[in-house]
């Protein structure tokens, strides 16, 4: 074997011009330094993660409490901790990119074409794949077991090999930053450009392999949480009366079920047309590039009501415990949820109208898309009755709720524009679309997404987060958004082209100075919600909510202790009606000890998921490469923990009755002995998380 | 009041007390979900594969490479493997010992495996033909679908084998059992993608 063959097999096509720093030392332009930058923040990042976890002997917890730990409520604070990592990295290079175009009219800038493509590639492959799926995973996670009066999901080993292969995805997209180059064709990856012909480099396999890898984890978790919700539910929890963001979370799942498959199908088809010299994709030789187009959009606008749901149902649990009052028009609402679910595989044309189909096709695509409206419509008007006359306190997700209903409507209302054909024919591929969707997600997603986060935080951790410091995020992520993205409706109407590196009219100059300080806004937005974190960890002994329900709410999971005990309830609740634990308390039947309690059963800490995710990770690096051995490598590491698992018999533990009933009978005391607050003081440290009822008449 | 007796759709296994019913259900409704996700990738294969009809590209078409005799008799021993595994899960429903479930599994897998012998048999063949999956977007359509189908089958062949050891090591137990529900469910839907396969590729290619 020669040198070269040797090198070869054993590293691929890895070679020094791979690592940013290299690359940067032999052309030391602002560009190269960024990225090398980028890559040595991955590097130090790792070594200091590294270093504080020995420093603080955090090995062994991180290993045997969390990273192997099956309990739903550890595996969604993960995602939800892999959420906030991705999207520090694509709100930066949002930034980043905010930055070269305000400075990039008639002049170079900062970044070249290629360094720009890679940043709105990585940034939308990240705010979908790594920031929102893992974080309305994560709390579907958290919240449903907890909703439904479950112990755990309906399958807590796949649960956590889901999560495992989420995390290896965005391992690999960090990996990107410090060793080779990420993809330059965007988060949707069009083929032909992204094929062998034009793209022979890695970028476009590491966009593959980490979509594929997520996407797999995605379809797992769309099945389990389907099994939970329709086989898990305590007894008397008909599906009508679940919490509202359990239906969003079904029909979340049920989507996840039927729209992830044509993305994995997208990417591993166009994997063989790079690998293997297929023609799916390709120009020549019959292959029809038609059909990526159609295969990822079939996915992509599902995809969307994937990401917009949960938030819908955040916010139905947000609005009406924070009005003290039952959701108005619950069946509407499930309804709507549903109708949206079904609609959502009926629109996908509308991403490419300007793609040659006739005139009749795009017609019925755009009435499709506007009847979607209709449902939304219903649910913003059920969440304004919910408040309507309601007892409403505006804490930090209250606000962002509010901002999300105005912000949403503007969002949806640009939407029903796109969707006209002829309208779409003018805007399409400026950056009118790239405001669009952005004010459709940013509040539909995000707000919601950091509204269900401090709701559900003080249930999570036992204390409740800072609200000072909450509503001052909140401050920033409203004038952040409307400051970043209204500008781009009035440049995308004066016609710039979305993508754009370099831009050639001064007269966009104003309106990309305003974008540039909304990006540092939002900015800010993400650095007070870390500040806010931390201030709330630093002062967490006054803010203790351990009876566990601060904000006076409905559903069960503020029936339980907070932080809930592993098994979440002691007992497995009895539900006759929708809000069964503010009934309860209206009927002051709630902190009841059992008559009698009995040992629970649950799984054991499993290795099997790490593993899966880090081989999951390994095979898809040695496939970026071509390095076959690491690939094989990784598949069997994939498939041998596997097999080797199902061999295994002593998968639970058992706790004792017991125990059971002294953890009940000690939070049953403290729940005795604590005062009441009213609504007023909910806020404050004298919230230890005991409501005081607040005065409605109990039906008959 | 009697437990109902349906407890989950597909087979039941009445008398096997071991096994908590609820877990069984569960277990089993999964595996229908991620069937279903599986059905969708297949619908999809077929998908492009009918858009690609046509894109031959000069390269072997549909009528020059199909022949109805080798397909015929794969689906001959597939739909026979599919007998063999509902044998075994009836075998393993009211049979006392675990001979005939083994037997039965073992006839399945030798039948998988020369499925699949046929199946290679006849790639060999047109591959020597020069209908290789870089000559034509048709071409490539064919080889995406048909050989995930095969490796599906591949991944039960190796699935029995596994199926085959846990019950060397612990007999007929309740995860035996459940996962060879499991199994069932797999290989009989194999069966019907390949009932499609059959119709829509080799017999709608060497009819037209």
């Amino acid at each position: 074997m020669s040198d070269d063959g040797l090198w070869f097999f054993l590293f691929g096509r890895l070679n020094a011009h791979a690592f940013p720093f290299v690359r940067a030392w032999e052309n030391p332009n602002l560009s190269e330094l960024i990225g090398a930058f980028a890559g040595a923040l991955v590097v130090v990042g790792a070594v200091v993660l590294v270093a504080l976890l020995t420093w603080k002997q955090w090995w062994r917890p991180l290993f045997l409490d969390w990273v192997t730990s099956l309990d739903h409520k550890k595996i969604g604070i993960m995602y939800i901790v892999i959420a906030g990592v991705m999207l520090s990295r694509a709100l930066v290079e949002a930034v980043l990119m905010r930055a070269q175009q305000s400075l990039a009219v008639d002049a170079p800038g900062i970044v070249t074409p290629e360094h720009f493509a890679q940043l709105f590639s990585t940034h939308g492959t990240i705010m979908i794949f790594f920031m929102a799926m893992p974080f309305l995973t994560g709390l579907i996670n958290y919240v449903v077991p907890l909703q439904i009066g479950a112990r755990d999901v309906a399958f807590p080993l796949l649960n956590s090999i889901s999560l495992m292969l989420t995390a290896g995805g965005a391992g690999l997209v960090m990996i990107s930053l410090a060793v080779g180059e990420f993809s330059t064709g965007g988060w949707s990856g069009y083929p032909p450009y992204t094929g062998k012909v034009f793209q022979p480099g890695v970028g476009p396999d590491y966009w593959i392999w980490a979509i594929t890898l997520s996407s797999l984890g995605t379809t797992f978790s769309g099945l389990n949480f389907a099994a939970t919700i329709y086989k898990k539910r305590c007894p008397g929890m008909h599906l009508t009366r679940m919490p509202l963001f359990c239906w969003t979370a079904l029909c979340t799942s049920i989507l996840m079920i039927f729209a992830m498959p044509p993305l994995t199908l997208a990417t591993t088809l166009l994997a063989l047309d790079r690998y293997l010299d297929f023609h799916f994709f390709t120009n020549d030789l019959g292959g029809n590039m038609m059909n990526y187009v159609n295969l990822f959009w079939l996915f992509g606008h599902p995809e969307v009501y994937i990401l917009i749901l949960p938030a819908f149902g955040v916010y139905s649990e947000v609005i009406s415990a924070f009005s003290s009052k039952e959701l108005y028009g619950y069946k509407s609402l499930a309804a709507a949820t549903m109708v949206i679910g079904v609609l959502s595989f009926t629109v996908w044309l509308h991403h490419f109208f300007t793609m040659g189909q006739s005139a009749d096709v795009n017609a019925f695509f755009g009435v499709a898309t506007m009847t979607i409206a209709i449902p939304t419509g219903v649910k913003i008007y059920d969440w304004i009755w919910t408040m309507f006359r309601g007892e409403v306190r505006f804490t930090a997700p209250m606000l962002f709720s509010l901002a999300f209903i105005v912000t949403f409507v503007l969002g949806g209302l640009s939407g029903i524009l796109l969707a006209i054909p002829p309208i779409d024919f003018v805007v399409h591929n400026t950056v009118f679309l790239v405001a669009h969707f952005h004010n459709v997600l940013i509040p539909g997603l995000l707000y919601g997404m950091i509204a269900g986060y401090m709701y559900w935080f003080p249930k999570a951790f036992g204390f409740r987060l800072s609200e000072i410091w909450g509503r001052i995020s909140f401050g920033f992520w409203v004038s952040g958004f409307y400051l970043a993205f209204m500008p781009l409706y009035v440049l995308g109407l004066g016609g710039m082209a979305r993508r754009s590196q370099a831009l050639f009219e001064p007269d966009y100059r104003p309106w990309l100075f305003v974008a540039i300080v909304g990006a540092f806004l939002l900015l800010a937005g993400l650095v007070t919600l870390f500040v806010q974190l931390w201030v709330s960890v630093r002062d967490r002994e006054a803010n203790r909510v351990p009876v566990g329900d601060p904000w006076d709410a409905r559903s069960l999971e503020w029936s339980v202790s907070a932080p809930p005990p592993e098994y979440n309830f002691a007992t497995i609740p009895q539900v006759d009606r929708l809000d069964p634990f503010y009934w309860l308390k209206e009927r002051k039947e709630a902190y009841k000890p059992a008559d009698h309690y009995q040992a629970i059963v649950m799984p054991k800490n499993s290795w099997v998921g790490p593993l899966v995710g880090l081989a999951g990770a390994v095979c898809a690096f040695g496939l970026v490469w071509h390095i076959w051995w690491l690939t094989i490598l990784g598949f069997i590491g994939v498939w041998a923990p596997v097999v080797a698992r199902s061999f295994v018999r002593d998968v639970h533990r058992t706790i004792s009755a017991s125990e059971v009933e002294a953890t009940d009978r000690r939070w049953l005391d403290l729940a005795r002995t604590t005062r009441p607050v009213p609504r007023e003081l909910e806020t404050e440290p004298a919230n230890l998380g005991l409501a005081r009822p607040f005065p409605t008449q109990v039906p008959s | 009041m009697s437990a109902p007796q349906l407890q989950h759709v597909g087979l039941n296994l009445l008398d096997s007390d071991e096994m908590d019913p609820g877990e069984a259900a569960i277990g089993l409704y999964g595996f229908w979900i991620f069937l279903m996700s599986d059905a969708i990738l297949f619908a999809l294969l077929f998908a492009i594969y009918g858009t690609q009809l046509s894109a031959t590209a000069g390269a072997p078409g549909p009528a020059a490479e199909f022949k109805l005799g080798p397909a015929f008799i794969e689906t001959l021993i597939l739909l026979t493997s599919s007998l063999t595994f509902g044998l075994a899960s009836i075998s393993m429903k009211y049979d006392r010992g675990w001979i005939g479930v083994v037997a039965w599994l073992l006839l399945t897998l030798v039948l998988g495996i020369v499925f699949l012998g046929f199946e290679l048999s006849d790639f060999r063949t047109m591959f020597a033909d020069g209908a290789t999956p870089n000559r034509s977007g048709f071409l490539s359509a064919f080889f995406a679908l048909v050989p995930t189908h095969g490796l599906h089958v591949t991944a039960g062949c190796i699935w029995i084998v596994v199926m085959l050891a846990q019950i060397a090591v612990f007999g007929l137990d309740a995860r035996v059992k459940l996962n060879l529900l499991k199994l069932g469910l797999f290989w009989h839907f194999l069966d019907i993608i390949w009932i499609a396969i059959f119709s829509v590729v080799y017999l709608q290619g060497a009819l037209t």
